[in-house]
């Protein structure tokens, strides 16, 4: 099996306030295709994991392969790019551009990737929302729709370019049970019908549960993988 | 790599749904630029015709026969008292005409020179003027008219009458209208004039000349050189003071040194004589720019503020656009072109304003008995101060949103994110 993710010994520790050493020897792999979920409990240090594995975050040591390519240590130029083009991104809260339509919201990753011309980019993200049931939403202002609308909608802006890894940071923490149940069916269709590799951070254990795998997490050591 | 549509379209976006901000910072650079360009215009017409009526009237340099003591009394002379303290009472000026010796081949050798762009003879007289039984002393200047016409404005001082009627009466004056209006006289009528020596003479009024400066008008009256040396009952070549215009100002000095030395006679350039004048236009315009920069810090401080509070309530649109794949340095492009669209805006409007109020100003009517040339306020369109006027703005502008844009590039998304 191929591995779209691989961390070798990674470890962080936070300056501020004190000392703390958050992260201990990780190391685990994420395969192409599988949706592996992280749990653990607050201060576990499994979000930390994720913002070092989205490559946003760079104060850590030791070793983050995507795609079988090192990326620690490239400049932020860089990284920028393989976030643009390899990560798909879901947060706990929606984080749309609130003056901008729906459409250009999903479309803007896509703009800056620069590879397809608009017209095709534009046809992608209507695609996209049309596959997330939410193409009747796409000219209407994101300030404007429902949470678990947004959602749906930022889950189509992080499939916009067809990312390698799709990684959600509690991505149904904020939603109520219908819509999160909602989000977890797209993400199961997502793997199955186009084999797309998942990593989610979720406290939810029934989440969890329906995922391939979950990596538990305790005191930044992986105790269960 | 920099994808400026995206860019762009994202700035735009920010300063259409944030109209007020907007406006309001692009009114303080058009204040800005608009006040300088009104000001820089208006400050420097000023100046100019200030200078222009006190240099117009200056020769670039003028040549004469200075009425001095010798430098050298001739005790300082004798071998024998050199080694001695000499002491000389009462000195007196040396023996001397008020003539130019050889005037007139001084005359054809400025012609011949490159550098000169005309030299006119002229012959000063001291006259009374006869108004009944009433005497006013006063200057009877004999001229080249024509000469003086190409190199001078004084086709300008000439409020009444034509230089050309001067030309073609071989008694007439151009009579000074402080003069004229003591003696209520006007074109056309005839004054009498009695030199020092005490002979009279009927002049024909041609003419009424104004210089703006009443001292003068009230003494000095213009007329034919050949007249002038008939009433002073002096030869043809008996000329006093001679003028030179250059092609190039800045050859005064040394042109003057030169002839001085050439000619022994007295030579005074421009510069030296009207020293005073370029101090005052200098500092006028220091405190127009001194004005105008405080205007665009101001405005400057204002798009600083704005971009500031835009930055923070965009933290987590910063933040999601890192996250998305923008770099650092895009992000802090989407708030400088922010900025400097602002500033483009603002200062081509302001330039408008300033061109508006200029083309304003200059329409007022400026009646003053000093200056009969000038009817409207004097105000000097010129295309560098449009330019001036645009960099300004772009600069303050570009200042004022680098450190809030730097900022933007420094905010780390993982921090924001997780904040929530």
């Amino acid at each position: 099996m191929k591995h779209v993710l691989e961390a070798r010994l990674i470890n962080k520790i936070f300056r501020k306030p004190v000392d703390f050493h958050v992260l201990k020897d990780i190391s685990f792999k994420v395969e192409e295709g599988e949706f592996a979920s992280i749990m653990g409990k607050s201060g576990s240090g499994k979000s930390t994991l994720l913002y070092i594995l989205s490559t946003m975050d760079t104060d850590y040591t030791g070793e983050l392969y995507l795609n079988n390519e090192l990326v620690t240590g490239k400049s932020h130029q860089k990284l920028s790019r393989i976030r643009n083009q390899h990560i798909g991104f879901v947060f706990q809260f929606h984080y749309l551009l609130s003056e901008f339509s729906v459409l250009e919201n999903v479309m803007l990753p896509a703009k800056k990737l620069a590879v397809k011309s608009h017209h095709e980019i534009k046809r992608d993200a209507m695609e996209k929302l049309e596959m997330l049931n939410i193409g009747n939403l796409a000219s209407k202002r994101a300030s404007r729709i429902s949470g678990g609308e947004k959602q749906r909608v930022a889950i189509a802006r992080a499939l916009i370019n067809n990312p390698t890894i799709l990684m959600g940071d509690e991505p149904t923490g904020n939603l109520d049970s219908y819509n999160a149940d909602n989000v977890l069916k797209i993400f199961k269709r997502l793997k199955e019908e186009q084999g797309l590799s998942l990593l989610v951070v979720t406290h939810d254990l029934d989440f969890a549960k329906s995922t391939d795998r979950i990596i538990e997490m305790e005191d930044g050591r992986i105790i269960k993988a | 790599m920099t994808n400026w549509k995206v860019i762009l379209n994202i700035a735009k976006t920010h300063l259409l749904t944030k109209m007020k901000s907007t406006v309001t910072a692009s009114l303080g650079v058009t204040f800005g630029i608009g006040a300088y360009i009104t000001l820089v215009s208006f400050m420097t017409g000023l100046n100019q015709m200030l200078d222009d009526l006190i240099l117009n009237q200056t020769p670039h340099i003028h040549l004469y026969n200075e009425i001095e003591p010798s430098e050298k009394q001739p005790v300082s002379l004798y071998k024998d008292f050199e080694n001695s303290l000499n002491v000389v009472h009462s000195v007196k000026p040396k023996q001397s005409q008020l003539k130019i010796h050889n005037a007139l081949p001084i005359l054809d050798y400025l012609k011949k020179d490159k550098g000169v762009r005309g030299a006119t003879p002229q012959m000063r007289a001291q006259i009374f003027y006869l108004s009944g039984s009433i005497e006013l002393g006063g200057n009877l200047t004999g001229i080249d008219i024509m000469e003086e016409v190409r190199l001078s404005n004084f086709r300008d001082y000439i409020i009444d009458g034509s230089p050309e009627a001067l030309r073609n009466l071989e008694n007439g004056i151009l009579l000074g209208a402080g003069l004229a209006k003591k003696m209520s006289l006007g074109v056309g009528d005839r004054v009498q004039v009695s030199t020092v020596k005490g002979s009279v003479f009927p002049l024909k009024i041609v003419g009424i000349y104004q210089s703006g400066i009443a001292e003068i008008d009230n003494i000095q009256s213009y007329a034919n050189l050949s007249t002038v040396q008939r009433i002073s009952g002096e030869a043809q070549n008996y000329i006093t003071d001679i003028n030179v215009k250059l092609h190039d100002l800045a050859e005064a000095l040394p042109m003057s040194k030169k002839l001085e030395k050439q000619f022994d006679i007295k030579a005074t350039d421009i510069n030296t004589a009207n020293a005073q004048f370029e101090t005052g236009s200098d500092i006028r315009n220091l405190i127009t720019y001194a004005v105008s920069i405080t205007l665009l810090i101001v405005a400057g401080f204002g798009i600083y503020n704005i971009l500031n509070m835009l930055i923070y309530e965009k933290m987590n649109d910063i933040a999601i656009l890192k996250a998305t794949g923008f770099s650092g340095s895009d992000v802090q492009l989407i708030f400088m072109s922010q900025a400097m669209i602002i500033g483009l805006l603002g200062g081509i409007l302001g330039l408008i304003v300033g061109f508006g109020l200029s083309v304003f100003i200059d329409q007022l009517p400026f009646d003053t008995e000093a200056l009969p040339t000038i009817t409207t306020f004097p105000v000097n369109m010129q295309f560098s101060y449009y330019v001036i006027g645009i960099v300004f703005a772009l600069l303050s502008t570009f200042v004022a949103g680098y450190l809030p844009s730097n900022k933007a590039r420094k905010i780390d998304p993982v921090r924001i994110i997780r904040g929530n």
